[in-house]
């Protein structure tokens, strides 16, 4: 998995960090140049798995390209569906029900917390500890079998549609979602005892990757990396779409940007998430679960953005539409684009065992990336 | 009562009676050797299978259980899948030291045998200087792991091996100065005569803080002079390819994979020796009856008892901990792990002088 | 600040440019030439504060190209999008990454993707597709006869 791949003419090593990694990730290729065991320079190589979507949607109707997205980032699919939703929404000016948005919102905040679940079992599996991936998915494993039973598939589940979602939630879904509320909060002590308080993790990941509120900013680190260092940049909050405005909860920033930090905002998003469904759970109001629209859908000409709060970040969607039933342009701006682009300023100077908690930290899912 | 004691004196009678006294002696040579060997090679296969079961436990799931009832049968499957494999020998390598290193952890994982008593009167050879013995030896474990790392040809195989010489020779000190205060208390190196000191009660409740602190540094540093978890950065999987035996293969990399699990169980049965008696029962001090019910219980199953025991909190340690940093490693030991222990060692004398234990 | 007001204060900046109707931001149209001055002043004018650049991108109009950026303040929450018309047959433009670091790997996107050369960017090289690959894949007059299917 590490060959040396050549020597600069300091004698500084090069060595390759994947593209096969043993857990996680994705296909992500480093190529590091070291000093003895410092790291100099890390340059990713990306498009290992480069599927050309943004090209693919240019000859997609536009109900159709909301199903490729699902494979972007597959572990908040429901987000990325959501925003394309939103965004052809937004161009036809269409009314989505109220009971379409409350949906839209549970499954959004589930997807988040799966995502974040799964994240925090291989953070600490890269980290050596491999108790925690198991426990991490027993918790997922409850949300997908909830996902499977309304919307039909465990992982790119391609239920949000203009309009609204595709069908009616599964009658034992409030049961459901309430045995999973009561397992994950006995749980979540757990959480905390394994592997936040134990003094080990707490020194591999403290003042590791410190990445400043400015340099934040300046990479373009959203979600849980930028707001770990201090940036406030939750779309919920800013610019929220569906219900978002009329739900309470908080936005969670940290001020030291080390990975620590990152790691704290997760954990805490997780009870926030926790928080807003169960303040819609109970209230979900009766109605359609689908807005009533044309068969074949046209854009008008213009240009057309949505922001959306996925589990890694802001992910943007900018569809440049010539009034065909396709779009002309689709952009897609990735989360995990931005916060790789991060990584190198993070940790040079640091040893190998600090790129691999750094990396753990950012939350990266390769395919995301390379779209 | 069911004593291993009786059968191995009657084997001894029985060489005598029929053969003159040297080929009596050769012969019980050959015996304990095999017996030895046979003793490795199910304690390798029952410890793969136990570590396996237990991380299964810990992590919510049943671990193997199909070949033989409850998967007992996994690790000789396993091994014999090892053993059909091919052994490559990389080009470049150097053949003597690369055939030779696996041959010689092993060995030295044999040698630490002898001293082991494994029951009442049941121990190979019970020199009177058994506890320095037991250090020496285990420090030539050091010279395999880093002929194995440089017979290999391979850069990050040398890297690994370093790291590994450097972690093992570093927490040999905390160990060596750990089973030292027990020494002090007992006066004596020999392994049955620490054993026999203990005749009132195990030597962690007597001599209570000191042997306390000295029992939580042994197993600190016994847990990194194996290269466990949380201490295996040197083979650790998500970095740095396997350490030193990336380039093993089929035999010899069986041969260090059961050595690792048999220096395990060596290291835990000279903890269980040192701290909780060996195969002396939990006596009481001076009640009598209380002790005469605890010898019901064999000696052998004593022991046993007390090394599983030991085992599992090792077991215990790596699927709980994550892993520490090479520095953080070495930081720990040098500069926490050893001042504890010297002092510590200070403060037993000190309780030994006085007589402040019970 | 309103569209209105960022209006009137961009034209103040920078008479040239022009504003695109419709739409929920402001649209301005910069001419290439004048695009790094008035970035720059973007990012560093006291109401403006533009210090985000959340989206790098283009668009292939078969006639010339459009790079298009997206900025946002993290102190006053505005936002606009800014767009500069490039010639199709030699597409050049001043690289924005000594100012806003994530646009040094949007940009090499852009170039591996359409063929539009950042003057000095510090490190212009493909980043998706491999090395040695020929041609421009997201233009829209891209044949791949291997890899490509129309439908």
């Amino acid at each position: 998995m590490i060959e040396e791949i050549g020597r600069t003419t300091e004698g500084d090593l090069i060595i390759n960090v994947g593209p096969q990694h043993p857990a996680t990730h994705g296909v992500l290729h480093l190529v590091i140049t070291l000093n003895g065991e410092t790291i100099k320079k890390v340059e990713p190589h990306l498009g290992y798995i480069h599927r050309s979507i943004e090209k693919m949607c240019e000859s997609l109707s536009y109900r159709q390209f909301i199903y490729v997205t699902s494979r972007m980032d597959y572990l908040s699919s429901h987000i990325n569906n959501h925003g394309c939703a939103l965004c052809v929404e937004k161009g036809l000016q269409i009314e989505v029900p109220q009971r379409a948005q409350h949906i839209r919102v549970i499954m959004d905040e589930l997807t988040r917390i799966a995502s974040h679940e799964l994240w925090w079992g291989a953070m600490a599996m890269d980290l050596g500890a491999f108790t925690p991936f198991f426990h991490a998915f027993r918790e997922r494993e409850t949300i997908t079998d909830i996902m499977e039973k309304t919307c039909g598939a465990r992982l790119t589940m391609n239920y949000m549609v203009p309009g609204g979602v595709m069908a009616e939630l599964h009658p034992d879904f409030q049961k459901d979602v309430k045995q999973f509320i009561q397992l994950y909060k006995s749980k979540f002590e757990e959480y905390n005892e394994l592997v936040t308080g134990n003094v080990i993790f707490q020194n591999r990941m403290k003042s590791v990757g410190i990445l400043s509120k400015e340099d934040a900013i300046s990479y373009g680190c959203t979600g849980p990396v930028g707001r770990a260092s201090g940036v406030t940049c939750d779309i919920r909050k800013l610019y929220p779409y569906d219900i978002y405005n009329k739900v309470d909860f908080d936005e969670i920033t940290e001020t030291e940007g080390d990975s620590f930090a990152r790691y704290v905002v997760r954990l805490k998003e997780m009870q926030q998430s926790i928080r807003i469904i169960e303040q819609l759970l109970d209230n979900i109001p009766e109605g359609d679960y689908q807005a009533k629209t044309k068969a074949v859908l046209k854009l008008p000409k213009g240009e057309f953005y949505q922001r959306v709060e996925t589990a890694r970040g802001e992910l943007g969607v900018y569809i440049v539409s010539e009034g065909g039933t396709t779009p002309y342009r689709i952009k897609f701006r990735s989360p995990g684009f931005s916060n790789l682009s991060a990584l190198e300023h993070m940790v040079k100077g640091l040893k190998i065992g600090d790129l691999v908690a750094a990396m753990g930290s950012l939350d990266l899912v390769i395919p995301d990336i390379d779209r | 009562m069911f004593s291993l004691e009786r059968t191995t004196r009657f084997i001894h009678e029985w060489l005598n009676l029929h053969f003159n006294p040297a080929a009596a002696l050769i012969t019980e040579f050959v015996l304990v050797g095999l017996s030895a060997i046979t003793l490795f090679a199910l304690l390798g296969l029952g410890l793969v299978w136990m570590e396996r079961k237990v991380a299964a436990v810990m992590q919510i799931r049943l671990g193997p259980n199909r070949v033989g009832p409850k998967g007992i049968f996994q690790t000789t499957a396993d091994t014999l899948k090892l053993l059909m494999k091919e052994g490559l020998v990389p080009d470049g390598a150097d053949k003597f030291l690369f055939n030779l290193a696996p041959f010689i952890v092993m060995i030295v994982a044999m040698l630490i045998l002898a001293p082991i008593a494994f029951a009442k009167n049941l121990q190979i050879w019970d020199i009177n200087i058994g506890v320095l013995y037991l250090s020496a030896i285990s420090s030539l474990s050091v010279i395999g792991i880093l002929m194995a790392g440089w017979a290999s040809n391979n850069k990050y195989s040398l890297l690994g091996a370093m790291r590994s010489g450097a972690q093992i020779v570093s927490y040999e000190l905390s160990a060596g100065l750990s089973v030292l205060s027990i020494v002090v208390m007992t006066g004596s190196l020999s392994i049955r005569d620490i054993i026999l000191s203990q005749e009132n009660g195990w030597w962690i409740f007597k001599a209570h803080i000191p042997a306390l602190i000295s029992f939580v540094i042994f197993i600190i540093a016994v847990t990194a002079e194996t290269n466990r978890a949380p201490f295996d950065m040197a083979e650790a999987e998500s970095e740095l390819t396997a350490g030193f035996h990336t380039e093993y293969s089929g035999m010899r990399f069986a041969l260090f994979f059961l050595a690792e699990y048999i220096n395990i169980f060596i290291v835990c049965a000279i903890g269980a020796t040192i701290f909780f008696g060996g195969w002396m029962p939990l006596h009481i001090g001076h009640w009598q009856s209380f002790n005469h019910v605890m010898d019901y219980i064999p000696s052998s199953i004593w022991f046993l008892g007390k090394t599983l025991g030991l085992i599992f909190l090792i077991m215990w340690f790596r699927w709980t901990f994550p892993r520490l940093r090479i520095d953080q490693l070495l930081n720990l030991e040098w500069k926490y792990l050893l001042p504890i222990s010297m002092f510590n060692l200070l403060l037993m004398t000190i309780v030994a002088i006085t007589g402040w234990h019970f | 600040m309103l569209n209105e007001d960022l209006k009137l204060k961009l034209t103040g900046i920078l008479p040239l440019i022009s504003f695109e109707e419709g739409g929920e931001w402001l649209n301005v149209i910069v001419p290439s030439e004048e695009l790094k001055s008035f970035v720059l002043r973007l990012r560093s004018g006291p109401d403006l504060m533009m210090d985000y650049l959340f989206c790098l991108t283009c668009v292939d109009w078969k006639t010339h190209f459009t790079i298009v950026y997206h900025f946002s303040s993290t102190r006053y929450r505005h936002n606009i999008v800014v767009k500069a018309k490039i010639d199709r047959t030699n597409p050049e433009i001043e690289t924005v990454s000594d100012i806003w670091r994530t646009a040094e790997m949007l940009e090499r996107e852009v170039y591996d993707l359409f063929g539009v050369k950042f003057l000095h960017h510090p490190d212009l090289r493909r980043l998706i597709m491999p090395d040695d690959w020929e041609g421009w894949p997201l233009r829209k007059d891209f044949e791949d006869p291997v890899n490509m299917i129309r439908l």
